[in-house]
């Protein structure tokens, strides 16, 4: 039987890879992308809890989360595009001016 | 074993490993597929626990407005693979450790809790559909927060906006 | 009429404020003026309390007047007041009447020179410190007394402190008699310990009960107050600042280094004379050391070649005849020395400072000569000084001087005080020569000054050469004041004797009955033919065959060039002391100051900089840095959650 172990260690597994891939990727948009992850992972977490809990909180939260999610992706790219224009990479190795 | 099991499974696995497949590829492209692959499967699941409208939204959302958003940017600025990206990050080793010790961490804690009973019981009690049964609780009990939430996106138009801008020439 | 004691040193202070307030705006004549009018009329008042004195009864004569406690600290308490008797009455008159007749002087020598003011501010200052030492009632007043002519004495001597010689010498002077001080509190401390106060009268009046004769720490306590009379009255070996301080305006070197501040050590030792007499090791050492003294002084004298330096090394040398005085325990004669010392001394320099004046600071002897015919007044009145100090009947010296050794002829049993007899009549004979050897080579034979200087060399004015006259007078009759004791009217033994006679000790005032008429009168002879061989001596050999002289100089070079250099004490000093004191003092500098301080706190500034340093490399710079050190934060957390 499928219990709520097995979706929370799913979601575990989720979310190490993406962290893995912030921590690890030198392409701003993959870093991005990784943290998209990290937050579908954490959506998964909280509905299998709201499920298996009968807590309806959970699944509101991960309303909350989604908006979220889009606003910081929104903003994110837009500060990814003027730092394009700006350095003519996106690599996050040239972002290191606060060095020292 | 059952029906809903070996969809489990299904989604589960093939969630897992597009994910993997998305945070190692060098061309952003590919990452940005695979993960749309990836939320697919993960609403999938959304659905086996009985949250059918969150698996929709999350489709809607993420896997199709952010996901598009991604690739627009990338076409836009033409960023493709970067050059040298295929050599091992120096803190590869480090974060991998960490990374480990963290989801051994997680799981531990996280399997100290009393675990209720199996599938079966997932029922959704009080409410007709999942519609229902997120708005009954959105509606009453979060309504400020729900009202932020618009704030929110209000704020992130203007700010993109601002920063996209591009310079006034005189 | 003894209430007016009080106005004694209130007069000099006046002055001092006066001064400090208007002098300014005075006219240099009028500060003079202002500054005598002081010390004049503290001499009234002075004149006028020692008289309402007389009209007390012979034993009795003591007035304290006590102005209000200064220290009161747990059961130590310590007052500003004066004691009135005999001793002060007889200092506070000698003070405030020689200072007037100096003050009067400089207004003819300092005239024209830019600080004149200042001059006078000093120099009212330090009859008010004198005063204090004088008539302090208790040995922390005279301490402070003691410290404020000091100062005074280190202000006077560097006045004219651009000159690098003078400073230098002020400073020397200071520190020497530092070491005196040192001493001097020591005593003060161990007297407190004893005694719980020190207040004249009470000390004095328990000394004998606390004490008994030949106690250790009696013994040390006199020998600490003799430490720090030697530093003030430039006993051997702390005699070394007086030649140096001649550096200083001429009137400083009368009044101070001859008339009064010196002779504040002598004045200490009798005002003891209870405790001392309760230490007949420390009167053996103070007798010894003024003899040694005496001696050694003289030798120097007999070779100095400028005017100033011979008189300094003849004031030291009579202060060991002073304190030979008090050693022996006759405090009468050491006082009665004091007062007339102070007389022909003043009046030596004084007439010094006219001769120096008037060839126009010229001071080296050998370029003088013949200046009898040009200032006969200054002659005249150097001569009677001259004699006075040569110890040539009827003047004052020889009543003083000769009562001196008569004390330490019969004083004490055993050889050592003929020994101190023998070289104090040996020393007078050379007080004798190198007097008039100054007086020959200065003021007779022919003139061997340079031509301009003689073109302009003219007598003083009347305001320096009446101040003049005065001292010869005073030089000339004050020995009567202590005429020899077979005469029966002697004022000073009546004056002193009873304040003297209060306690145990040996030798001194009351052997003087004891002895015979024809010891006396033997002695007395022999004192004046030792002077008169003396002065003969000088007039052959400097006037009238000076072959001689020259002969000796190269044949007896070594010691002339022993003699000539101080006995080459100075040298010591500089070898033994202060070259080990500057080799210390850099070893401080470089190592415990440049290395110890100095390192510990580059060091610590070194460390703070390696570890920002070290810190800093944290920062650097790429964001999956800092997203890894968060990621290791939870883990962190987590594992604390764990525990």
């Amino acid at each position: 039987m499928i219990g709520l172990e097995h979706y929370l260690v799913l979601s575990a597994i989720l979310f190490i890879i993406g962290v893995m891939g912030v921590l690890t990727r030198r392409n701003i948009i993959v870093i991005l992308l990784s943290i998209e992850l990290i937050l579908a992972a954490v959506n998964l977490n909280m509905i299998a809890f709201s499920s298996f809990l009968h807590n309806a909180t959970g699944q509101v939260f991960v309303f909350f989360v989604l908006t979220v999610a889009a606003a910081e992706a929104a903003l994110g790219l837009a500060i990814l595009v003027n730092l394009f224009k700006n350095l003519e990479s996106i690599n996050v190795d040239d972002v290191n001016h606060l060095k020292g | 074993m059952g029906l809903p099991e070996i969809f489990f499974y299904y989604f589960a696995i093939v969630a897992v490993l597009t994910a993997a497949f998305a945070v190692t590829r060098p061309n952003p492209v590919y990452s940005v597929l695979f993960l749309v692959a990836c939320f697919f499967h993960v609403a999938g699941l959304f659905v086996l626990l009985g949250a059918e409208f969150l698996a929709a939204l999350q489709i809607l959302v993420q896997a199709g407005a952010l996901m598009v958003l991604y690739l627009f940017v990338v076409f836009l600025f033409n960023l493709s693979e970067l050059k040298g990206s295929r050599t091992i990050h120096r803190q590869a080793g480090a974060a991998g450790i960490v990374s480990l010790i963290l989801v051994a961490l997680l799981l531990i804690l996280s399997m100290q809790g009393v675990f209720p009973g199996p599938f079966k019981e997932l029922v959704q009690p009080q409410a007709a559909n999942n519609v229902s049964y997120v708005a009954g609780s959105l509606f009453t009990d979060f309504l400020l927060p729900f009202e932020l939430a618009s704030l929110v996106l209000l704020v992130v138009l203007f700010g993109a906006i601002v920063l996209g801008k591009r310079e006034e020439q005189e | 009429m003894t209430e007016a004691i009080v106005l004694v040193p209130l007069f000099p202070v006046l002055g001092v404020l006066l001064n400090l307030i208007f002098s300014r705006r005075m006219s240099e004549a009028a500060v003079g003026i202002m500054a005598c009018a002081a010390v004049g009329a503290s001499f009234l008042s002075a004149a006028v309390s020692v008289f309402g004195l007389v009209g007390m009864e012979a034993g009795h004569r003591t007035v304290e007047t006590i102005l209000y406690q200064w220290i009161g600290s747990g059961s130590f308490t310590a007052d500003i007041g004066f004691l009135l008797d005999p001793l002060s009455g007889a200092m506070i008159l000698m003070v405030t009447g020689v200072a007037f007749l100096i003050h009067v002087y400089s207004i003819g020598y300092m005239h024209g020179d830019p600080g004149v003011r200042r001059f006078f501010l000093y120099m009212n200052l330090f009859v008010f410190a004198m005063l204090t030492l004088v008539l302090g009632n208790s040995y922390i007043l005279l301490f402070v007394g003691w410290e404020g002519v000091g100062l005074c004495s280190y202000l006077l001597i560097g006045f004219w402190y651009v000159k690098d010689s003078a400073a230098n010498a002020g400073q020397k002077a200071f520190v020497v008699n530092r070491i005196g001080d040192f001493g001097f509190l020591l005593g003060m401390l161990l007297i407190i310990f004893n005694f719980g106060t020190l207040s004249f009268t009470k000390v004095f009046s328990e000394a004998p009960h606390v004490f008994h004769s030949g106690d250790l720490v009696v013994t040390l306590i006199t020998l600490l107050l003799f430490l720090g009379a030697t530093g003030k009255s430039a006993q051997l070996p702390l005699h070394i600042w007086l030649p140096d301080a001649m550096e200083g305006p001429t009137p400083v070197s009368a009044l101070i280094h001859a008339a009064t501040m010196v002779t504040a050590g002598v004045y200490m030792i009798c005002r003891s004379h209870v405790l001392f007499g309760l230490a007949p090791v420390s009167l053996t050492v103070v007798a010894t050391v003024g003899c040694l003294t005496a001696f050694v002084a003289g030798t120097i004298a007999l070779v100095q070649n400028d005017i100033k330096r011979v008189l300094a090394y003849s004031t030291v040398s009579q202060l060991g005849y002073m304190m030979l005085a008090a050693g022996v325990g006759a405090y009468t004669a050491a006082i009665f020395h004091l007062i007339t010392h102070a007389f022909f001394k003043a009046l030596l320099f004084l007439g010094a400072g006219s001769v120096i004046h008037a060839i126009h600071e010229e001071q080296d002897i050998r370029n003088m000569g013949g200046l009898r015919k040009i200032m006969p007044v200054t002659y005249m009145t150097f001569v009677i000084a001259s004699l006075a100090i040569s110890g040539i009947p009827p003047f004052a010296g020889f009543m003083s001087k000769d009562e001196i050794l008569y004390s330490t002829f019969i004083g004490g049993e055993g050889g050592w005080n003929f020994i101190l007899w023998f070289v104090g009549i040996f020393t007078a004979f050379m007080t004798a020569f190198y007097m008039f050897r100054l007086v020959y080579k200065t003021f007779h034979g022919e003139c061997r000054l340079d031509p301009e200087r003689k073109k302009h060399a003219h007598e003083s004015p009347a305001v320096m050469t009446v101040p003049l006259s005065v001292l010869a007078f005073l030089s000339a009759v004050g020995g009567f004041l202590g005429i020899p004791i077979f005469l029966k009217s002697n004022v000073m033994h009546n004056w002193l004797g009873p304040l003297f006679t209060k306690a145990a000790h040996h030798g001194g005032e009351a052997a003087h009955a004891a002895h015979s008429l024809l010891t006396e009168l033997t002695l007395m002879g022999t004192s004046v033919v030792v002077a008169v061989a003396g002065i003969l001596l000088a007039l052959t050999i400097i006037l009238l065959r000076p072959g001689i002289a020259e002969a000796i100089r190269e044949n007896y070079s070594n010691v002339y060039n022993f003699l000539l250099n101080k006995w080459w004490i100075d040298e010591l000093y500089q070898a033994i002391v202060i070259k080990p004191l500057w080799a210390l003092a850099g070893f401080f500098w470089t190592e415990f100051d440049g290395k110890g301080i100095d390192g510990t706190l580059h060091g610590i500034a070194d460390g703070a900089r390696g570890t920002g340093g070290w810190l800093s490399r944290f920062q650097t710079g790429f964001i999956q840095n800092y997203a890894l050190s968060m990621a290791v934060g939870v883990v962190v957390i987590l594992i604390l959650a764990l525990l």
